[in-house]
């Protein structure tokens, strides 16, 4: 009975729009949601540090070298943001990593596919962040008052990465005869992997509707899927390159486009661990998690002994 | 003199480019992601300062561009220390390599804001800025991990011991440096050569570390165009891609 008053209470709030707080009651089913969204969140920036590290020593100019260690850098910062959201629903972040490397949490499964050329980084920032944004914008009203301040914050950065992947893939649009070449190739291939950024279609997720009540999601997989799709689809015609997909077509009475069928095989090969780079990008955060112990232990001994002799004197 | 100002501007920006190229390397690897942040950081400073004094260095020659001297030099023309082209080992060699430049870069850029070149000076200006803030990073963390376990202090010590072979090179004018020096324009690295150890020595005993011998290696230096057998892969992952597409604009 208590607790049904709770949810009552709790439902109202979030039909009121009212953001819900770390120490504000809530339903475990709530905090589970967010904990497994926000780590999974979190793991994604991180992750996606891998894919474009890549070519971080190989990038063509210093201009470009600069930006992409800057894009980089901020997607270091939104993992800690997101850790930081993540563990005020009392999780620590040991915690979140030892998950990760066990396999039982996920990341965004796009960082699973391979960087194989420069073109890929001008990609990544227009079509992966591209579609990241249509999501974090929608975040941005989520109802879990940590995560919705997290996403303001990275929403403004992310809208600069997406700008900066679109300037590479015009520039090499622009550019030599193999340059284009290079930019309709990465676009081949990194098309269908970020439309299924979104996730199942909306009759086939598993969580959608609970986390509509509660606001965690404030639009549908398709709703955000048919959103990016429409601003994307544009930009890069404007440039001249062709889309992989035969059935994408403009529909007049709809006012949007119309796209082909989605593999959602290999979508959830590549969730379930058997995509091209699932095995690399885990055991790469792994060792690098592993060599650093010695680093972390380092200044735990060296804070612990500061704590004491503060004590003594 | 345009050319002697032309080499003495590449010297001040290879330095800090193939190290920022070595710390875009570590991108991902760190032993957290505080520390993924801020050596990324360190890197993107330097990679301002290198695009800066390389700037400056192409707009001494007609034609040129900073980008041509980054992407299209051979490794023969490079003037970096040897120190930075040392690989990642580990943590400990990241950290040590970047306190000795620090360090290093500290004096330097003190000392170069007084350049009576305005655009050396103004560069050195902004640089300092960044610098203060890398050594007090560096410093920071080898007194930690060297006061932290057995373990860290060892594998410093172990660091310390093997890159010291490099510190000499930090010291030792050419004919260049003699000329930039006496114009006014450049600062004598012999002159800064008491207080890069002082401070080195200072901090390192306090860390619980100890500075070893200093012996004299025959290593033929950077700035006469002579580098580590690290170099030539560095040079060759980081020039590829204009390399292979000598027309290509990026």
């Amino acid at each position: 009975m208590e607790n049904a008053k709770k949810l009552e209470a709790f439902q109202a709030k979030i039909d009121a729009d009212i953001k819900i707080e770390p120490k504000d009651w809530m339903p475990e089913k709530y905090r589970r949601t967010l904990i497994r969204q926000i780590s999974q969140h979190a793991h994604s920036e991180v992750i996606g540090m891998q894919p474009e590290g890549n070519w971080l020593t190989r990038a063509p100019s210093l201009r470009s070298k600069k930006i992409l260690m800057a894009k980089i850098q901020d997607e270091a910062g939104h993992g800690l943001y997101l850790y930081c959201a993540a563990e005020t629903l009392g999780i620590k972040r040991e915690q979140f990593l030892e998950w990760l490397h066990e396999g039982k949490a996920k990341y965004s499964s796009v960082f699973n596919y391979p960087t194989l050329t420069w073109a890929d980084i001008g990609a990544i920032g227009w079509l992966v962040d591209g579609a990241a944004i249509v999501n974090q914008v929608s975040l941005q009203g989520t109802s879990y008052g940590p995560y919705s301040r997290a996403m303001v914050k990275i929403c403004m950065e992310e809208s600069f990465h997406q700008r900066q992947g679109y300037e590479i893939m015009v520039t090499l649009a622009n550019g030599t005869k193999e340059q284009k070449e290079m930019a309709q190739d990465a676009l081949n291939r990194w098309w269908w992997p970020s439309i299924m950024m979104f996730g199942p279609h909306d009759a086939d997720s598993a969580h959608s509707n609970q986390s509509l009540k509660w606001k965690i999601k404030r639009e549908s997989n398709d709703e955000l899927r048919q959103k990016f799709i429409d601003k994307t689809v544009e930009q890069g015609e404007h440039i001249g390159l062709s889309f992989p997909d035969p059935d994408l077509k403009w529909n007049k009475s709809s006012g949007h486009y119309e796209y082909g069928k989605i593999n959602w095989n290999e979508f959830w090969n590549v969730v379930k661990g058997y995509g091209p780079g699932n095995k690399k990008r885990l055991a790469h955060h792994k060792d690098a998690h592993e060599e650093g112990s010695w680093v972390r232990q380092g200044a735990i001994a060296y804070a612990k002994k500061k704590r004491s002799i503060q004590k003594t004197a | 003199m345009n050319q002697s100002l032309y080499e003495y501007c590449l010297r001040l920006g290879d330095t800090p480019l193939i190290l920022s190229q070595r710390i875009g390397e570590y991108c991902s690897k760190a032993p957290h992601l505080e520390e993924d942040l801020a050596i990324t950081n360190v890197g993107l400073d330097l990679l301002g300062q290198a695009e800066n004094f390389l700037t400056y260095a192409a707009s001494l020659k007609e034609e040129l561009t900073a980008d041509e001297l980054a992407f299209k030099r051979k490794e023969k023309d490079f003037r970096s220390f040897h120190l930075v082209e040392v690989p990642n080992i580990d943590f400990a060699y990241v950290l040590v390599r970047q306190f000795f430049i620090d360090v290093y870069h500290n004096l330097f850029y003190t000392s170069l804001c007084n350049s009576k070149d305005e655009t050396i000076a103004g560069i050195s200006k902004k640089s300092i800025k960044e610098v203060r803030y890398h050594l007090q990073r560096s410093q920071d963390w080898i007194i930690r991990l060297g006061q932290g376990t057995e373990e860290s202090n060892h594998r410093l010590q172990v660091t310390i011991n093997e890159l010291w072979m490099y510190i000499d090179e930090l010291f030792y004018d050419n004919e260049i440096d003699n000329e930039m020096t006496k114009e006014g324009i450049g600062v004598s690295n012999r002159e800064i050569k008491n207080n890069w150890f002082n401070i080195v020595t200072d901090t390192l005993n306090d860390a619980g570390l100890s500075s070893p011998e200093n012996i004299p290696y025959t290593l033929q230096y950077g700035k006469d165009g002579f580098h580590t057998e690290y170099m030539g892969y560095l040079l060759a992952e980081m020039q590829h891609l204009p390399l292979l597409y000598p027309d290509a604009k990026w």
